[in-house]
């Protein structure tokens, strides 16, 4: 059947197995002839998730064992980060990293070595993986974690699903008093402002800034920077206000230079003062997006492009000025843009963050955009950045290798344990893995 | 006076037998739908924890379902054919906030057992107020087509094995007086199609003898709700190409919790599938011979 990532592009004919146990994946392991590659929510943008074989994993989703006490938690990889919510929130517990989206499941978070709002505190997602139980092609099953066969541990851990399959994995727990944020939101007038702002709250757990990537001139890079704080008041309500979706593909005109620039001012406009503060329910706080599902369906047809690098500290403010106004001098807009400081990266090959800044932009997909991202990628190379793997659907195999120094070490753990050639993604195809 | 009474028949565990008689007598003048929320409202039971049988258990709709009852608390009794995995369900089930979960192997064509399997659920649970069958198959129409012995085993799983059930089912409702029966069918069971009509004759014979059942136990107080799915993303259809028209487990088990809530008669999961088979129901047979649905 035809299958796309959440971008929607690229698109590609595939067969799909769906399993719901171990035995299943390991029966489709052997059975198996060319590559394949795992999928849970396919909520990476790009390729990442497509082969022609490919494992759909979103029923493989069983929750093994919550210590309430120790705050791990036990699933399999199919499972959601909305659905862990559900259980660990009521009882104090919160995932201590956490992506923009609650659906995507755990298996695919590990393997995009995802992160969050604080990065730059705590780390990303996979920091917190006390352990993983990986399945390998001969459908043999390996326990490893950071301190038992650590180097699988590093290459499935940001590893694009291509070192072996993630079936179950241990989570630890971060507490909370509440299942509310106190969020306070700061409105800067331009780029320096932006960035002052971001470490000003640096020592501050959540810190974001949705930045209004259409504005010119003066005020370019003026931004709504939210931080967030969990609150400490005993409530732990899981309240859910019901989803809307976007039941159709938008024609893909609804979506132009306009409609976006008028957005953005709107939504900067609504904070009418320099700081305001606001108590958040933490389903709206993470996960504003999620409220309305579909939204891929807005970009219409043709989809849409993810672009999310990160520059070094050092040439940050150069290298940021010169993307907005690469994007700027191409005519396109970006509807929606989001710009935050990372902490330092960890141990895993194909980890994307880094100390430096992150800023994510996206495009209706064109040919135009498409030769965008190529410009794109180029500067964040020349500053010595790189390109977030689980976003990408077009980076050249050069820019990859340039950027992600540690690949050639993540080929040899994955030739060392029969991975090479068995998992692959038609992303791995394109990048040379 | 009433707040005490309320207060005091809350804090029983369990009421509705005091009840069986009331409602015996208000059923042929009062809506069931009235009158169960009336018994409810007095009972406080609205709030209270419910006892849920499912038939079939490991199927993705039923799976789904149960989460859904699960969060809410309720008690659950699990019965499928495959043992570990039925065990893996009812830990996730415990997990995600069930009250209780127990599991017991189950045949659906070793009949002789159905009678001693219903009794120990209702035992366990000390009654039950909601049954689920949702156990079944999708036949190969092209090997039915071939071999008359495929043929047969589809109707001894989806129709047969079940009213067999069924009829146990309906004894131990009518004895408790009370409880709500969901049988899963298919829209498939709306009119034969040359691409699955073994399995669409499978379920039109599950679908009348439900509204007989149904028919027989209305005066009761028990309702019988007959689920007739559409396309469903689920692994029994993991070979189909998917469109528009399918929905996601999550979606279609919403749906029968809301259905078992409000005691629907037949339901069409998601709705817009009953416009699509009134549509297809109402062309002429000449016509729709010709057809490639």
């Amino acid at each position: 059947m035809r299958l796309a990532g959440w971008g929607r592009y690229p698109s590609s004919e595939v067969r799909v197995t769906a399993i719901r146990t171990r035995d299943d994946l390991a029966r489709t392991l052997r059975q198996a002839n060319g590559p394949c590659i795992a999928r849970g929510m396919g909520r990476s943008y790009g390729d990442s998730s497509l082969a022609p074989h490919v494992i759909d994993l979103r029923r493989h989703d069983h929750f093994l064992n919550f210590d309430s006490d120790r705050g791990t938690i036990r699933c399999g990889a199919g499972a959601t980060l909305a659905a862990l919510l559900d259980i660990v929130v009521p009882r104090g517990w919160f995932l201590p990293v956490t992506p923009g989206t609650g659906f995507v499941s755990v298996g695919g978070a590990i393997a995009s070595d995802v992160h969050g709002k604080n990065h730059h505190r705590d780390g990303s997602f996979a920091d917190f993986v006390e352990s993983l139980l990986l399945m390998m092609p001969n459908g043999e099953l390996v326990t490893c974690s950071s301190e038992e066969n650590a180097e699988l541990f590093h290459a499935a851990a940001g590893g694009m699903g291509l070192s072996g399959i993630i079936v179950d994995a241990v989570l630890k727990l971060r507490r909370i008093r509440s299942s509310f944020v106190d969020e306070r939101i700061v409105k800067t007038s331009d780029l320096h402002d932006t960035l002052a702002c971001l470490d000003e709250h640096g020592e501050a757990t959540y810190v974001v800034a949705w930045l209004d990537a259409n504005k010119r001139g003066a005020a370019r890079g003026r931004a709504l920077v939210m931080i967030g704080e969990h609150a400490q008041d005993d409530d732990f309500e899981v309240h859910r206000k019901p989803h809307a979706r976007i039941p159709f593909d938008l024609p893909s005109m609804c979506l132009n230079s306009l409609v976006m620039r008028l957005f953005n001012a709107l939504y900067y406009e609504r904070i009418r003062t320099r700081m305001t503060t606001r108590r958040t329910h933490y389903e709206p706080y993470f996960y504003p997006l999620d409220r309305l599902r579909d939204w891929n369906r807005l970009y219409g047809r043709a989809g849409l492009l993810q672009h999310q690098s990160v520059v070094p500290r050092t040439s940050a403010r150069e290298a940021i000025e010169e993307l907005l106004s690469c994007v700027a001098t191409s005519g396109l807009g970006s509807p929606l843009s989001v710009l935050k400081a990372l902490g330092e990266g960890n141990q895993n090959y194909l980890s994307f963050p880094r100390a430096g800044y992150t800023l994510t932009m996206d495009f209706k997909r064109s040919d135009t955009a498409l030769a965008l991202m190529g410009r794109l990628d180029d500067i964040v190379l020349a500053h010595g950045g790189r390109m977030y793997l689980a976003k990408d659907a077009c980076m050249s195999e050069s820019t990859f290798k340039r950027s992600y120094p540690a690949w050639e070490v993540f080929q040899t753990v994955r030739e060392r344990h029969g991975a090479l050639g068995r998992f692959s993604s038609l992303q791995a195809q394109r990048l040379g893995l | 006076m009433a707040s005490a009474l309320r207060a005091r028949l809350r804090r029983s565990k369990f009421v509705p037998d005091e009840f069986v008689p009331i409602r015996r007598l208000l059923a042929p003048c009062i809506a069931p739908r009235v009158l169960r929320d009336l018994l409810k409202f007095i009972t406080g039971q609205h709030t209270s924890m419910q006892k849920i049988l499912i038939i079939g258990a490991t199927s993705a709709i039923a799976e789904a379902t149960a989460r859904l009852y699960a969060r809410r608390g309720d008690t659950l009794y699990l019965v499928a054919r495959n043992e570990e995995r039925l065990a893996g369900i009812a830990n996730d089930l415990a997990i995600r906030g069930a009250h209780k979960v127990e599991t017991a192997a189950f045949d659906i064509l070793e009949h002789e057992r159905h009678r001693a399997l219903l009794e120990r659920a209702a035992e366990t649970m000390d009654g039950i107020d909601v049954i689920l069958v949702a156990h079944g198959i999708l036949p190969d129409q092209a090997a039915c087509e071939k071999d008359p012995e495929r043929m047969r085993d589809a109707f001894e799983v989806n129709a047969l094995g079940t009213m067999s059930l069924l009829t146990l089912v309906a004894n131990v409702l009518e004895a408790q007086g009370s409880g709500t029966l969901a049988v899963i069918g298919s829209v498939a069971g709306d009119r034969g199609r040359k691409s699955n009509y073994v399995y669409g004759a499978s379920k039109a014979a599950l679908h009348t003898f439900l509204q007989g059942l149904r028919n027989r136990l209305a005066g009761q107080g028990i309702k019988v709700i007959t689920i007739k799915p559409g396309f469903v993303d689920t692994p029994m259809t993991a070979a189909f190409e998917k469109g528009p028209l399918w929905a996601a487990p999550e979606t279609i088990a919403a749906g029968i919790v809301n259905a078992i809530e409000n005691g629907r008669d037949v339901v069409y999961l998601p709705w817009f599938w009953r416009l699509i088979m009134l549509v297809v129901g109402t062309i002429p047979e000449p016509l729709f011979k010709r057809l490639s649905l």
